[in-house]
């Protein structure tokens, strides 16, 4: 039996939480959380030891590995003191809030022959690997463009104060949310080799981005683009969105559904067909043995513990990887910063003549006028 | 065979397809649509209505308490709560301010709570009456039989092995509202395992049952065994695995499968209400 403790319990801490505590091979020894009120329920109710200082957790418990999913800035510290204690760690993401310190850790847990990975669920959901795998063995041809994206509703109004809200503490679109998509692009492609016409929006938040954009190149001829808005409440959760232009087709990929469509099928496998190609979410997710709000969050959980029974194996998400994904982040930051845009000059030509022709376009519709949609 | 409606489709949540669950949404953006279908159900004698506590229920409730007529016998079975609102504030205000969030803002106990107060007895018992009550506001004055823990909340106090907060569900829907309590779950062995341990007998338990083993946590021979073999009363849901599944192969699986009781399912057309209520009705006579 594994001992694992999780550090943190917000969203992502209680359902890691929960993921622990039922794996067959492990053992939840223990949680640790600020909140000495959410400890004292889960003393009485769970049965399970509590501390709110991480550090007492590390020094006074017999643990093989720990989960830490608090609040992204606190990350590299408590990564840092677990691995010094000779544990396996599995982190939340964003990893950490800068690529150096992200490949210092990644060096750190190598060294020391660590098992380590960080929460980028999106590698473990069954569309996304399989479309890794199609890419892997060259089913799409050389690929020529990738677009991401990745929208939903978090922040929906101005003035809510979390560390989501602040920019220090690693909140934001671009960390808390777009940073998923760059992950899997990542995941997909490898890291592009440059990036440019970053664009961050603000819809609601004071601190922080609410929406993201981006360019890459991947240096092989290979471009991609990024759009994220973590204030888009036209979906009910995170809807992420992968679309990809091969020489020899195109994909459309969701968390439920991979669309193929192949210009040829030699050397494939025969069950692919020329034309559009359709594999669903159960055709390529794999059962777990405990299922909380979608299986990737315990195939992620199942596959760190395998990595530290099996010998401590490379993960699918490692902090180097992360590192990189961090990396792009940054990039990304010192882009917006830095980018000059191109003015077209509108203000220079000739504007039209105010007796000249009427303009046919039609105003605004009035309210009480018919929708023009339904 | 007892036909619960459900209410996936009028909320846009499908879990097959993106571009379905948009079209259903946009299908149902307007009361009048969700009543009609509600109505066709109605009409061919479904009674119950399997329904998430999501703020467009509001509606629905309403329009049904103004006609009590109409609706005479029609049951709401409350599914609660809607995940997604708890999750969202949990993002934006942590558990203790998304807790505070929810509580009433009139009467002493919720003024108490969110000063601390309760919190600081450790009083989760109270906490989740009050939680619950927040929940079933919507539905004064209209029949709630049954009062079901929704599945991402019966998982999460499952995994983190809090089955005291089952017990607490049940004891305050059956004083407080004369309800049954239900659990609806996608890991269905191990939740009558943890149920019985606190006494639950015979629940009623909504999981997904269906010939693909989709959403079957623990695997479909342990799900099999249990519905053979153990003491609850199972409503199957997901069926039809969102569509994946042939309606006829799906429900004569799910009907070959000794004491399941009730079906949920959902549908947006009369045209595929009528198929799959017909196919039940063939697969049990």
């Amino acid at each position: 039996m594994l001992r694992i403790a999780v550090i943190g319990l917000g969203k992502m801490g209680l359902s890691h939480y929960a993921i622990v505590n039922t794996h067959p091979n492990v053992k939840l020894v223990a949680v640790c959380d600020a909140s000495e009120y959410v400890l004292s329920v889960l003393a009485k109710h769970a049965g399970v030891s509590t501390f709110v200082d991480y550090r007492k957790l590390l020094a006074s418990e017999e643990l093989d590995a720990v989960v830490v999913a608090t609040p992204s800035s606190t990350h590299v510290e408590i990564v840092r003191a677990a691995l010094e204690a000779g544990l396996h760690v599995f982190c939340e993401k964003p990893f950490c809030l800068g690529a150096e310190v992200g490949f210092q850790l990644a060096d750190q847990a190598e060294a020391a022959k660590r098992v380590n990975q960080v929460g980028y669920h999106y590698r473990f959901i069954g569309v996304f690997h399989e479309l890794k795998r199609l890419l892997d063995c060259k089913t799409i041809g050389k690929v020529h463009h990738v677009r991401a994206e990745a929208f939903g509703p978090v922040v929906l109004r101005p003035k809510i104060i979390t560390w989501r809200s602040k920019k220090i503490e690693g909140g934001g679109c671009l960390h808390d949310y777009a940073s998923h998509a760059i992950d899997l692009l990542n995941y997909l492609l490898g890291p592009p080799q440059s990036v440019r016409g970053t664009l961050f929006g603000r819809l609601y938040s004071q601190d922080v981005e609410d929406e993201v954009y981006a360019t890459f190149n991947y240096g092989n001829g290979a471009t991609g683009t990024l759009a994220a808005n973590w204030s888009d409440e036209s979906t009910r959760k995170m809807s992420m969105k992968i679309s990809l232009w091969g020489a020899n087709g195109r994909v459309v990929a969701d968390r439920q559904e991979l669309f193929v469509y192949l210009r040829r099928t030699e050397g494939l496998p025969t069950n692919f067909r020329k034309g559009w190609n359709v594999i669903r979410t159960m055709d390529v997710t794999s059962p777990v043995w405990f299922y909380l709000r979608g299986e990737e969050y315990s195939a992620q959980i199942g596959h760190f513990v395998d990595a530290i029974t099996s010998g401590h194996a490379i993960t699918r998400s490692t902090f180097r990887s992360a590192a990189e994904t961090q990396v792009v982040i940054d990039s990304m930051i010192r882009d917006a910063e830095s980018a000059v845009a191109r003015e077209l000059g509108w203000a220079a030509r000739s504007q039209p003549q105010e007796a000249g022709l009427r303009s046919l376009a039609s105003p605004c519709p009035r309210p009480e006028s018919p929708a023009a949609v339904r | 065979m007892k036909i619960l409606f459900g209410d996936n489709q009028f909320f846009g949540v499908n879990h097959m397809s993106e571009d379905k669950a948009r079209a259903q949404a946009i299908k149902f953006q307007d009361l009048e649509a969700v009543m009609e279908m509600l109505d066709v159900a109605y009409g061919d004698g479904i009674r119950a209505f399997m329904c998430t506590t999501h703020e467009r229920l509001k509606d629905i409730c309403d329009y049904v308490r103004a006609q009590p007529r109409r609706y005479g016998e029609l049951e709401f079975l409350p599914c609660m709560p809607y995940a997604h609102k708890y999750a969202n504030a949990v993002t934006e205000l942590g558990l203790l301010g998304a807790l505070k969030s929810f509580l009433p803002e009139d009467g002493a106990v919720g003024a108490a709570m969110r000063g601390g107060l309760a919190f600081a007895r450790k009083d989760i018992e109270s906490l989740a009456g009050l939680l619950i009550d927040a929940e079933m506001k919507v539905f004064h004055g209209l029949n709630t039989p049954i009062i079901f823990l929704q599945n991402v909340m019966t998982d999460l106090l499952l995994g983190m092995g809090m089955k005291d907060v089952f017990r607490m569900f049940a004891d305050h829907v059956q004083k407080r509202y004369g309800a049954e309590p239900g659990f609806i779950t996608m890991n269905l062995p191990r939740l009558l395992d943890a149920l019985e341990g606190c006494g639950i007998d015979n629940p009623i338990i909504c999981s997904s049952i269906n010939k693909a083993g989709f959403r079957m946590c623990g695997g479909i021979a342990a799900y099999e065994e249990a519905i053979a073999d153990r003491r609850f009363r199972p409503i199957a849901m997901s069926v039809l695995a969102s569509g994946a599944i042939p309606p006829a192969e799906a429900i004569a699986y799910v009907c070959s499968q000794p004491r399941i009781e009730s079906i949920v399912f959902g549908a947006s057309t009369p045209a595929n209400l009528r198929e799959v209520k017909a196919l039940i009705e063939q697969g049990t006579a």
